[in-house]
């Protein structure tokens, strides 16, 4: 990957970028036990696949998702949080 | 002795195979299995046979003896770390590397330098001093030195380092060293198959076997064998055998991007690090310069190379060594670091009976080789915490008990 499309900003150099890391659910930090706690806190999924990730633009602020295969390094989609994924078209 | 050569290439018969045997199939049955040919692993089968007597083992390797991050990483061995537990570990591993070359009869090319970890802000002048203090405490051979004995360990550096990041002083660690990595797996290799070990090249493990939260067993590309006890030593792959067993970690993986110039005259003697400058760099037996920089800035399984690497990694070693831009670069390759929210290994014993972790060796793995090796067949010998690894287990992050390596371990965090 040398180019990412930001939704927003269109196709850019990737040292534009900045992971964020896997999208992950946040369990209920009030009702969930520690041990569940501390797995939300420190367990990822390590094996490669294809993972929705956190991205942001840093030149603009901006922070997306984009569905990513950590095995080959392709991106497949973007899109803003809360939109409908779009299709990469790069 | 062309004689030899013609004969044997006239004969069915060939010479002893000069380090290891090639074992001609899988038993069906081992006491244990260590899943990867690289140091940690064969370290591992070495003490398991010569300091417990077990050698019904098999090392399984995917690839081929040392081909991992055993054979990718930059050489550098220090216990120069920052917490109690970890400079503990680290310095028995420096101890060990000692006499290792003579344990094995094989020339590890093991090179005393003298090792300096540049400092050029305030903070990180605190940092080098609360490590050295740490260090001496607990009998490490390290201080805090100025800038003029760095220009006398190595005058050709730039002290400025371009004027924009002058080197306020460094911490200086003295039995800092380097080794010849390829080395390292095959003396332990061959120790363990003199030992009666076997290893087995080009054998994949694809599940292990998990009966009542036991581990019964390994399959293999090369068929099933049963066994009451799995040590993983994978670096990069962790993850996969983990999920093998249905266990969650914090490891997660970032290549991490090394490379070396054409060789040169000797010149640079002690091993160099700055943590600023994101740059590592030693110069080998046979006069490369081997440089390394910080992780990749994101998740891959992929040991590609980029050509960001090489320019970012090339302009900070010409703010330390501006005579440097005609060097010329030989090489440049990745390995898959297995990397922790803390900087610090996992070790030991798991929630899986007889599954055991050496991981999470994310960049600093290399020197922990020797007292890896000791302190991983203790565990799988007797199924007991070796009592250095303590802090290194798993559990510790349910426990939010943290062994924080993070200033020490490697650059640019």
């Amino acid at each position: 990957m040398k180019l990412l499309t930001c939704p927003v900003n269109g196709t850019r150099p990737v040292s534009e970028f900045v992971y964020g890391g896997e999208v992950r659910p946040m369990p209920d930090p009030a009702g969930c036990t520690d041990v569940e706690w501390a797995d939300y806190v420190f367990n990822r999924s390590g094996i490669p696949g294809v993972k929705i990730e956190w991205w942001y633009h840093s030149a603009s602020g901006t922070w997306f998702h984009a569905e990513r295969d950590v095995a080959t390094d392709r991106v497949l989609r973007t899109w803003m949080p809360g939109e409908a994924p779009v299709a990469y078209t790069k | 002795m062309p004689y030899q050569l013609l004969r044997f290439a006239l004969s069915s018969k060939h010479p002893e195979a000069r380090m290891f045997r090639e074992p001609a199939r899988l038993a069906d049955t081992y006491d244990a299995v260590i899943i990867g040919a690289g140091g940690h692993g064969l370290a591992a089968a070495y003490y398991l046979a010569r300091d417990h007597g077990m050698t019904r083992v098999a090392v399984l390797e995917r690839g081929y003896i040392g081909g991992g991050n055993t054979g990718r990483n930059t050489t550098i061995i220090r216990s120069n770390y920052l917490t109690p537990e970890g400079v503990a570990f680290y310095d028995e591993s420096v101890r060990l590397w000692q006499d290792l070359a003579q344990d094995f009869d094989l020339n590890l090319f093991y090179a005393t330098r003298g090792h300096f970890t540049l400092a050029h802000t305030d903070a990180s002048v605190r940092t080098m001093r609360w490590r050295a203090e740490v260090n001496k405490h607990l009998g490490v051979n390290s201080e805090l030195v100025g800038p003029e004995a760095v220009k006398e360990a190595c005058p050709q550096i730039d002290l400025s380092c371009g004027g924009h990041a002058p080197i306020l002083g460094a911490l200086y660690h003295a039995p800092g060293s380097i080794a010849r990595h390829d080395a390292v797996a095959w003396g332990y290799g061959r120790g363990a198959d003199q030992r009666g070990v076997e290893i087995h090249q080009r054998t994949e493990v694809t599940g292990i076997d998990v009966q009542g939260g036991k581990v019964r067993g390994v399959q293999t590309s090369k068929g099933y064998i049963s066994t009451p006890r799995v040590l993983s030593a994978v670096a990069g792959f962790t993850p996969r055998v983990t999920h093998m067993v249905g266990l969650r970690t914090p490891i997660y993986i970032h290549p991490l991007q090394a490379m070396v110039t054409e060789p040169q005259k000797p010149w640079l003697d002690p091993i160099l690090v700055s943590g600023s400058l994101h740059v590592y760099v030693s110069q080998s037996a046979r006069g490369e310069l081997v440089m390394g920089a910080s992780l990749d800035p994101y998740e891959l399984h992929a040991t590609r190379s980029t050509l960001d690497f090489v320019e970012g990694l090339a302009a900070h070693m010409l703010d330390m060594f501006p005579f440097l831009s005609n060097a010329r670069i030989n090489r440049q390759w990745a390995g898959m670091a297995d990397m922790t929210p803390d900087f610090a290994p996992i070790m030991g014993t798991t929630p899986v009976e007889g599954f055991y972790l050496d991981s999470g060796w994310g960049t600093w793995g290399f020197k922990a080789t020797p007292v890896c090796g000791k302190t991983m067949a203790h565990t799988v010998a007797t199924g007991r915490n070796h009592d250095l690894i303590q802090s290194f287990n798993l559990s510790r992050f349910e426990r939010y008990e943290l062994t924080g390596e993070k200033g020490a371990a490697s650059v640019g965090h």
